[in-house]
């Protein structure tokens, strides 16, 4: 279980899954020049005393390639952002490594850590009280320039501005402003702006648009893009959505109870699921298309879209506690071709395509 | 607390001022011209603006709108349960009427619209939070309204209730019925306001984002449920949701809101495949959809929606809108049909954009529905 294999150097992690270690990161996707620039390995965070402990991430083990979006799924409670902090060291990992370019931050000095920081931002999913309620706009927007003492007073003034133009903020009039006076849309525009101004290399968004109307949502998402095309930063995009999740990303990791479920490009994720948790969770999507969605009969009345077919209805168990998560799969409680095997050993992580990456004993065929 | 003001006591029971809606003809919810606006400092909000619509029971009316284009604010006054004038309201007001199973609902005593509240018409909040009284248990929440309304003792009541929460696919019943809500994960605290509301058998349920917020295997659940009831007690519903996929499955007709009006309402599959007003298409484009390839943009409607204490003259959607033409801009586009159903308010309806005519000028011909 988590924390047994021994944690080996950044060039030869030793006990990493197999897959993980061949993957050729981010290739064949448009995103990512296969460059590596984040490596989390045997990633654990657990939460809480010995006698009723978290086990929120549990030996969580990918790569990123520089310049691609990474999405991360899963239902509430999976692990979601506590992975998101740990890569950020926000919240420092309980064991294992995250190296950012080929730096493990773990073994950092204080000093050292909070520069390598600056390159990793975080944008959070409640934009309002993420950002400090009495400070004005433009303060907050440059303040990390304070912060590090970049220029003078007057030229990081200069660049908040150019920032909060970038992000479609009028630095004017909504920059002299502070969060509560804002639409939840512009406060998500001025928290990107304020993780943009020390220019990251790695941008970890936690759901930054769950909280957003449809067209606000559309709106960030679009400037996310952008900025990302602008700016060639490499982005973690975190969201249970997986509609918005899929528009935005090149590849797609899907959580479940602290585990790493699947990974693969977010055509191929979506097309072709292998692990039955990921076809669970895209079958119970519902479709905004009545007469094209993938189970919408609308025969008669409505109904009996979602739940149906084996795969979905064994999602509605409850999802097992992190505290005494369920031996073997994690899953096992909820899956439909669960075997006796699955309750006996961890299925590990396999790969069983070029860049596509299952932990699962009977992984779904196509 | 407002949004339990229908746990008051009543030591009358259930069928009293209406015959057993089973045997009353006609729809079971007409509502014409409800209006309501709240007079604050900054001028009359109007957050219902003449709303007209019917519900036959057993059906289901998906209503979608932005933020603040007045979903809730329809639910609430169809129910009769608006928010007290408060520090910075200076006052509410509703007009128009809505008739339930054939019976004028606008003009009842407090005293009977309480009633009516529960066992006929139950209302899901958007945020349970607040809807349940948080140091009241779970459990005393459902049988209260059950001893009340239904004159049951306390320990059918008990017997109810666990059923009830069972029945809403909650585990271990008999624990969480001594749980407080806070003690509750916010998947279960929507289904246990769900069992609150059909626990009395209501015949119209008014589910305000039932399922917003929550993981869709949840949200399944809790949609499958609601379809079940339905089916069991023809009990009609009033889906407000911002989720378009949650309509398309599960609407029968939806209404698109914008500003404090119905904009367009037909058919679900009619409105998703042709909608005439361009306000419903681009709701509609700015939705990410799972059958998009990888990387597909939606496409963000520009601008905001209007400041409801002061609207300009002419169509609401106007300043958002890219077929605005100067009609637009001077006289505000009537809610008309366009056959089988299908309503919307647009002088240039899409079908017929390109069509120089201005629709209302086309007379019975008009539309392709
Ligand atoms: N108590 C109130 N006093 C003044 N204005 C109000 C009050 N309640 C609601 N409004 C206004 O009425 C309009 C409609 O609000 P409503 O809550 O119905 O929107 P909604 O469509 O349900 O939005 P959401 O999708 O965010 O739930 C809004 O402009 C809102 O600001
Ligand atoms: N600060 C914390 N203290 C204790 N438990 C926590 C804390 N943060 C998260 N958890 C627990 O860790 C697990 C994973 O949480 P989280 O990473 O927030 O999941 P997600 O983002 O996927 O919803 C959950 O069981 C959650 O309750
Ligand atoms: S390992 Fe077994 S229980 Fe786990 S997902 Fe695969 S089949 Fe299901
Ligand atoms: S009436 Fe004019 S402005 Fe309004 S939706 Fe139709 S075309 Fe657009
Ligand atoms: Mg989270
Ligand atoms: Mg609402």
């Amino acid at each position: 279980m988590e924390g047994s294999q021994p944690a080996g150097t950044p060039n030869q992690p030793v006990g990493t899954p197999t897959g993980i270690r061949n993957q050729p990161a981010g290739t064949g996707t448009e995103g990512g020049n296969g460059k590596e620039i984040l490596r989390v390995e045997h990633l654990v965070v657990e939460y809480g005393p010995r006698r009723r402990r978290v086990h929120a991430v549990s030996d969580v083990s990918f790569l990123m390639a520089e310049g691609e979006t990474l999405g991360l799924v899963g239902e509430s409670g999976s692990g979601k952002s506590t992975t998101g902090r740990a890569i950020a060291h926000v919240q420092p990992p309980t064991s294992g490594h995250v190296y950012f370019d080929g730096i493990d931050l773990g073994g950092l000095s204080t000093g050292r850590l909070r520069r390598a920081r600056t390159q990793i931002q975080m944008v959070f999913q409640d934009p309002i009280s993420s950002l400090n309620p009495r400070r004005r706009v433009r303060d907050i927007v440059a303040e990390p320039l304070a912060i590090w003492n970049t220029g003078t007073a007057a030229q990081r003034a200069q660049r908040a501005a150019a920032m909060l133009e970038a992000v479609g903020i009028d630095p004017v009039t909504v920059g002299q402003r502070r969060p509560q006076q804002l639409s939840g849309g512009q406060c998500q525009r001025v928290s990107i702006a304020r993780a943009l101004m020390l220019e990251p290399r790695l941008l970890v968004c936690d759901e930054p648009v769950s909280a957003l109307d449809v067209s606000v949502q559309a709106q960030i998402l679009n400037l996310l893009a952008d900025l990302k095309e602008q700016h060639g930063f490499t982005m973690l995009f975190i969201a249970h959505d997986l509609a918005v999740v899929k528009s935005i990303s090149d590849r797609v990791a899907v959580m479940y109870l602290g585990k790493l479920c699947e990974l693969a490009p977010a055509d191929t994720l979506y097309d072709a699921p292998l692990h039955p948790y990921t076809a669970a969770l895209i079958s119970s999507v519902p479709s905004p298309d009545p007469e094209r969605g993938p189970r919408t009969p609308l025969a008669g009345r409505t109904a009996g879209m979602a739940g149906t077919g084996p795969v979905a209805a064994a999602l509605a168990n409850e999802v097992p506690s992190p505290l005494h998560p369920p031996s073997g799969c994690r899953f096992r409680t909820r899956c439909a071709y669960a075997a006796t095997l699955c309750a006996r050993e961890e299925p590990p992580m396999r790969q069983l395509a070029p860049d596509h990456f299952v932990a699962c004993h009977f992984p779904l065929a196509h | 607390m407002r949004s339990r003001a229908g746990w008051t006591s009543s030591r009358t029971t259930r069928h009293l001022i209406f015959p057993p809606v089973d045997q009353a003809l006609g729809p079971m919810l007409e509502v014409d011209g409800l209006r309501t606006s709240f007079r604050t400092p900054r001028g009359v909000v109007r957050a219902v603006d003449g709303v007209s619509l019917g519900l036959d029971r057993g059906r289901t009316l998906g209503i979608v709108g932005e933020t603040g284009s007045g979903k809730t604010m329809l639910a609430r006054s169809i129910m009769g349960l608006l928010p007290a004038g408060g520090r910075d309201r200076l006052g509410v007001e509703r007009s128009g009427t809505v008739r339930f199973a054939g019976h004028d609902l606008t003009g009842l005593p407090p005293a009977q619209l309480r009633q009516v509240w529960g066992t006929q018409i139950a209302m899901v909040f958007q945020d349970p939070m607040t809807a349940l009284n948080p140091v009241v248990r779970v459990g005393r929440q459902i049988t209260e309204s059950l001893r009340l309304r239904m004159g049951m003792g306390r320990s059918d009541a008990k017997e109810t209730a666990l059923a009830l929460l069972s029945s809403v696919g909650i585990a271990d019943p008999g624990r969480h019925l001594r749980s407080y809500p806070h003690e509750l994960s916010g998947g279960m605290r929507q289904r246990v306001m769900i069992a609150i509301a059909i626990a009395c058998g209501p015949r119209l349920l008014l589910a305000d984002e039932p399922t917003t917020g929550l993981d869709v295997t949840i949200q399944a659940q809790i949609l499958d449920l609601l379809a079940d009831l339905q089916r069991e007690r023809s009990m009609a519903m009033v889906l407000v949701t911002h989720d378009l996929g949650v309509v398309a499955g599960r609407a029968d007709e939806t209404a698109v809101m914008y500003a404090g009006r119905i904009v367009e309402q037909a058919a679900t599959a009619e409105l998703f495949a042709h909608p005439l007003m361009p306000y419903s298409q681009a709701l509609l484009a700015a939705i990410p959809r799972l059958a998009d390839a990888a990387g597909t943009r939606p496409k963000p409607i520009p601008g905001r929606p209007p400041d409801l204490a002061s609207l300009a003259p002419g169509c609401r959607f106007a300043p958002r809108c890219p077929y605005a033409r100067e009609r637009c801009r001077e006289a505000d586009p009537p809610l008309v049909e366009a056959g089988s159903g299908h309503r919307f308010a647009c002088w240039y309806p899409l079908s017929l954009e390109d069509a120089d005519t201005p629709a209302s000028d086309l007379g019975d011909s008009q539309g392709e529905a």
